[in-house]
């Protein structure tokens, strides 16, 4: 059995109305909970699994530096989708997870991926101690107590020819998306818990073919949970992650839809932690040059537009060929970007089929 | 020139219909019965080969548990959290009587793309119905006719699952067989680089891929027995061809004179022999290879359920069609009836032009080839005993057989001469002297016939006698090591104990049943905890045993083998063997152990419990007053609570036990029946063809004034004494065979060996069928010299020359 062609049935077609939107984001969440207006988090407890929800991820990107200077990026994925809402241990539970990893270079780009059921502890993610993992990949807290958890994280992770072992220090303080971290999605209102801790610096090793690399740099990661949070006519979005040379920070992203009607929604962060979210339409987001990715035409280059903070700027991916070639396959990778302000960030597409 | 040659051999068929049947019928049959078996063994060895390719056993490795038990599920997930790429798999059996289902429980989201597990994904399996209770079975369409065990999942049939198999979740896996821990983790090939090897990372035990599956060579030893069974009735289908054959030869002497008369080259006439012997041989194979498909597709049930019983071995019941077996039978008719033509052809190519044209009634066996043939028997004979003697595996057994059965038939010539002779002496009156003297006249061209005739019945009486003997010896067996009145499964270990202390009060003795897979001298097998008690004491047979067996068991000084085990293994009394890691203790007595094919081995229970803590007793053996037991069962049931099914008495265990044996004998039986009724059909083709050319020899009787009738009654006769003539070797023939098939074959195919028994009631219901077969073989001859118009008998003297 192919268990590529089965992952990416599951999480494609994990509903019987079949394949709608990426991953299967888009289906209905027969008797899962939905994200409520006003967010209320709790931590540490919201730092770990939210099994009533149907799909989570804890997703950490870096833009790293070498000794010679050279650009690389690297990506640790969890994601929980859960089969069904009742909670159940062992062999029975309903939990599944798929792990994650790339790591790119100017020439090369690495990803691997691991999947596993719940219920076993061979993958899951504890609130406190806080663990995120699956097989021999973490992500473990390493913050002092009374710290946050996520304030101190080591991160490791190894596929075919590639591994990782970071170390990050958050200098900042966790930040909320949309309405204190009730994101919305789409126009008719589907929305997800979404939170992240954007102010990481970074050291670790990095082991490619030509051997061991001391990397530096920073990290963002996202939290984010939910049921139902795409539109059942968007199939794919471009996200990205900027880090400003001045400390500020901007998520932006494109929910793309069928006929045209996109949905977009930004978060500028202050360098000190304090954030301004954007309605849709406030960012725009336009491809100005393609590439040829496994197959794919996948827009490579963008000019982002936030007017409301002089944001006009173009990115450049490190390495175009960035593809994360696993069973639900996208593009994601660390860019450079010029214009109105100058930086690195990481970008992000997926459902382009 | 080639067709008008073709057209005149070919009309003799249309004149003698009657032998064209005889031949295609002796060729078909032959083929039927060789192809029949042929196609019985490549379904069984399909469903071997697909059995080893579960879960691709055959090209990965596995780790299991060093006692043979589950791994620890906390183990397999170390291993995936240290990065090892191994996939955790709990398989077992539902049982429900008869039903029986192999579960394969899998993690598809961990399984080697080599697992050759369920493809999902884009086949209509709604995904998370497959993974989330209660689960989804697949299984081949066969399996999903039944009989399964009830109350099961959702089935979704799929082709390419093993037969008596269902591949689904490991979780519903779980939740069915009510086991936690997964029974082995499948091994990934390609495990990351960076890792220690897998020997050293973990206490399991790493097996290497295409180990032990075990089923087809525990097999080979059935398989070859219907092999050699086929074999047999090949050969006695070609005594029918051969007879055939030669009778339309000397028929059509003054034919062949006749056109090589005329101008017909030698070689187109071989040509023309040559392509009528094929195109009839093509004619026959195809009918045979039809007829051998529905032998074949008939015997499969019982073959299935024999392989189940003795071996363990699933294998469909059902039988698809394989092109191969079927060119493969084609091809040995083809060769089979090329080797039956080739005196002819012979016979055909030395034929002087001018040669007298009369039918001759069978070249006239001279006393020199008579020696050779009785030469050829010694030299086979005391082949066979050499190879008895010194050989000792399952090959040199067959060739016992062989060379005895090939020696008793090449023998029988002379010894029918000798004996004929022998009568001749104490004749009195013309009459009978007449008799004799002309049934040895005949005794050159009966005696292939009667070969067959003796081989059939050999065969017939050696496998009874080995089946008999073997049942005698299993239903003794069965009422001494079936010694427990009542029999108790529990459902678990809390209704186990509950289950000991209700039983305390009212049951004699209440003995637990343990076991544990192990490995024992190399081969899978299990070890069972047994408490010291009278009851086996005093009715377990043992084979062999060294002094004080039974107290240094009882003592934890001593290990019992069962005899599988002790002749495999190669063990000796007093030699230690390995039970477990940190047990080792010496065999002190062996036990038969009929109808298992595993090794076994038994400890005294506290030894057991020691070694094995994690095994607890959930099965009882139950003693009480016979008179009692069914009241106890009954309040079993109703007062203390347990299933039906979960209370079972001695009686149903024979009788479950005794099904399994005559199961295991139904298709052996089967064949025996066949082969003799080919044996009559070649004595019945041989007289009808010394028929037509004794009117020579008999018209000079008839002419003295014996009338048609006395001349007809006087062929039965013959008939009936030769074939009483024949039985009486066959049944020396056969008793040497039940030896070597008890002796022999039996240790190295089951590792058992049975006491022979005699079953004189048998050989004369065999005799009685001999007789019939004779009779009525000549009937039809005699019915019609009987009838024979006095014309015919006159025209011999006016075409004497």
């Amino acid at each position: 059995m192919n268990a590529r062609i089965l992952l990416a049935a599951l999480w494609l077609a994990a509903g019987p109305a079949g394949a709608q939107g990426f991953a299967g984001l888009g289906t209905a969440a027969e008797g899962f909970a939905i994200p409520e207006r006003p967010a209320a988090f709790a931590f540490p407890a919201d730092h770990g699994a939210h099994p009533a929800y149907r799909i989570e991820w804890w997703y950490l990107t870096a833009t790293l530096t070498g000794p010679d200077g050279t650009d690389y990026g690297a990506q640790w994925t969890l994601f929980r989708s859960a089969l069904a809402p009742r909670p159940a241990a062992g062999w029975e539970a309903t939990q599944l997870w798929m792990g994650h990893a790339g790591l790119t270079t100017p020439a090369a780009h690495y990803s691997a991926e691991r999947l596993a059921r719940g219920g076993i502890g061979q993958a899951g993610a504890e609130a406190e101690p806080f663990e995120a993992w699956i097989d021999d990949w973490a992500m473990v807290s390493t913050a002092a107590g009374g710290a946050d958890a996520l304030d101190a994280l080591r991160v490791t992770a190894r596929g075919d020819g590639f591994a990782y072992d970071l170390a990050l220090r958050a200098t900042g303080p966790l930040i909320f998306h949309g309405e204190g971290g009730y994101s919305v999605k789409s126009p008719e209102g589907q929305a997800s818990y979404y939170y992240s801790q954007p102010f990481y610096d970074v050291a670790g090793t990095l082991e490619l073919p030509g051997g061991a690399v001391p990397v530096t740099g920073t990290a963002w990661l996202d939290r984010e949970w939910s049921s139902q949070p795409l539109s059942e006519t968007q199939e794919g979005w471009d996200w990205v992650s900027l880090q400003f040379e001045d400390g500020a920070r901007l998520m932006g992203f494109t929910l793309r839809a069928r006929g045209g009607a996109d949905f977009t929604a930004a978060t500028w962060i202050a360098p000190d932690g304090t954030t301004t979210a954007y309605p849709d339409g406030a960012l725009t987001m336009t491809p100005l040059a393609e590439t040829q990715v496994a197959g794919r035409t996948v827009p490579t280059e963008w000019r982002i537009a936030l007017p409301a903070q002089g944001v006009d700027i173009v990115t450049l991916p490190l390495n175009p060929q960035s593809w994360m070639d696993v069973s639900v396959s996208y593009w994601e990778g660390p860019i450079r970007f010029a214009g109105s302000h100058a930086g690195r960030g990481y970008l992000e597409m997926t459902g382009y089929d | 020139m080639l067709r008008t040659a073709l057209a005149t051999l070919l009309s003799h068929w249309r004149r003698h219909p009657g032998q064209l049947v005889t031949l295609l019928a002796g060729l078909a049959l032959a083929t039927a019965l060789w192809s029949g078996v042929q196609a019985i063994n490549a379904e069984a060895r399909s469903s071997y080969a697909e059995a080893a390719a579960a879960l691709g056993q055959d090209r990965l490795a596995r780790l299991v548990a060093p006692d043979g038990g589950p791994v620890p599920l906390a183990e397999h997930v170390a291993l995936r959290r240290a990065g090892h790429a191994v996939s955790p798999v709990i398989s077992g059996e539902l049982r429900d009587g008869a039903a029986r289902l192999r579960l394969f429980g899998l993690d598809l989201l961990t399984a080697p793309p080599d697992a050759g597990g369920p493809a999902l994904g884009g086949e209509g399996i709604d995904l998370a119905a497959f993974f989330t209770a209660p689960g989804v079975l697949l299984m081949s369409p066969a399996t999903q006719a039944g009989p399964l065990p009830p109350d099961l999942p959702p089935v979704l049939v799929r082709d390419g699952i093993p037969p008596g198999v269902a591949y689904t979740d490991i979780g519903t896996a779980a939740r069915l067989l009510g086991q936690a821990d997964p029974s082995f983790l499948l091994v990934a090939p390609d495990q990351p680089a960076h890792l220690p090897p897998l020997a050293e990372a973990t206490g399991l035990r790493l097996v290497p891929p295409g180990d032990d599956s075990g089923v087809a060579r525990l097999t080979d030893s059935f398989h070859l027995n219907l092999t050699a069974f086929g074999l047999l009735s090949f050969a006695v289908g070609l005594f029918i061809v051969h007879a055939a054959i030669g009778l339309a030869f000397e028929q059509r002497r003054a034919t062949m004179r006749t056109l090589r008369a005329l101008g017909l080259p030698l070689r187109t006439l071989l040509l023309a022999f040559g392509l009528e012997l094929a195109a009839l041989a093509i004619l026959a194979g195809l009918a045979g290879l039809a007829l051998g498909y529905a032998i074949a597709a008939a015997l499969m049930p019982g073959v299935a359920g024999t392989l189940r019983g003795l071996y363990g071995a699933e294998v469909a019941g059902g039988l698809s069609f394989d092109p191969r077996w079927a060119l493969a039978g084609l091809a040995m008719t083809l060769a089979g009836a090329g080797l039956a033509g080739a005196q002819a052809l012979r016979r055909t190519a030395r034929l002087p032009i001018l040669a007298p044209a009369q039918p001759r009634a069978w070249a006239q066996a001279s006393a020199r080839a008579m020696r050779l043939q009785a030469a050829a028997a010694g030299v086979l004979a005391a082949a066979a005993l050499g190879l008895a003697l010194w050989g000792g595996s399952l090959v040199t057994g067959f060739a016992t057989l062989a060379a005895l059965l090939l020696g008793a038939a090449l023998a029988l010539p002379a010894l029918l001469g000798l004996s004929l002779r022998l009568a001749a002496r104490g004749a009195r009156g013309a009459l009978a002297e007449w008799l004799f003297a002309d049934t040895r006249q005949q005794l050159p061209g009966l005696s292939l016939a009667l070969m067959a005739l003796l081989l059939a019945l050999a065969a017939n009486i050696g496998v009874s006698t080995m089946v008999g003997s073997f049942r005698g010896t299993f239903l003794g067996w069965l009422d001494q090591r079936l010694a427990a009145e009542l029999y108790l499964t529990a459902t678990d270990v809390d209704e186990a104990a509950r289950l000991q202390a209700w039983l305390a009060p009212r049951a004699e003795a209440v003995l637990p049943i343990v076991r544990a897979e192990a490995t024992l001298a190399g081969r899978l097998g299990a070890v069972y905890g047994q408490a010291d008690h009278a009851t086996f004491r005093e009715n377990w047979p043992l084979i062999a045993a060294e002094a004080g067996a039974w107290d240094r068991l009882a003592a934890g000084a001593g290990v019992l083998v069962n005899e599988q085990l002790f002749r495999f293994g190669d063990l000796a009394l007093g030699e230690p063997l390995r039970l477990a890691p940190g047990l080792t203790l010496p065999v002190v007595g062996v036990y038969s152990d009929y109808g298992n094919p595993m090794a076994q081995a038994i400890v005294t229970l506290p030894v057991f419990a020691a070694t094995w803590p994690e095994v607890a007793a959930t099965r009882f053996a139950l003693r009480v007053p016979p008179d009692q037991a069914a009241a106890l069962a009954t309040a079993l049931r109703e007062d203390f609570g347990l299933p039906a099914d979960a209370v079972v008495n001695q009686a149903q265990i024979k009788r479950f036990s005794l099904e399994v044996f005559e199961q295991t004998f139904r298709v052996t039986g089967a064949l025996n029946i066949l082969t003799l009724g080919v044996a009559a059909v070649a004595l019945l083709t041989s007289l009808t063809t010394l028929a037509g050319l004794r009117l020579p020899q008999l018209a000079p009787v008839w002419a003295l004034g014996l009338t048609r009738g006395r001349l007809a009654v006087l062929e039965l006769l013959r008939s009936v004494v030769l074939a009483a003539l024949t039985f009486a070797l066959a049944l020396p023939v056969g008793l040497v065979l039940a030896w070597v098939l008890l002796a022999v074959v039996n240790v190295e195919a089951f590792g058992w060996r049975l006491p022979m028994q005699l079953f004189p009631a048998d050989w004369l219901r065999l005799l009685a069928l001999a007789l019939i077969a004779a009779l009525l073989a000549a009937a039809l001859p005699a019915l019609r010299l009987w009838r024979m118009a006095p014309t015919t008998l006159l025209k011999v003297f006016a075409h004497e020359r």
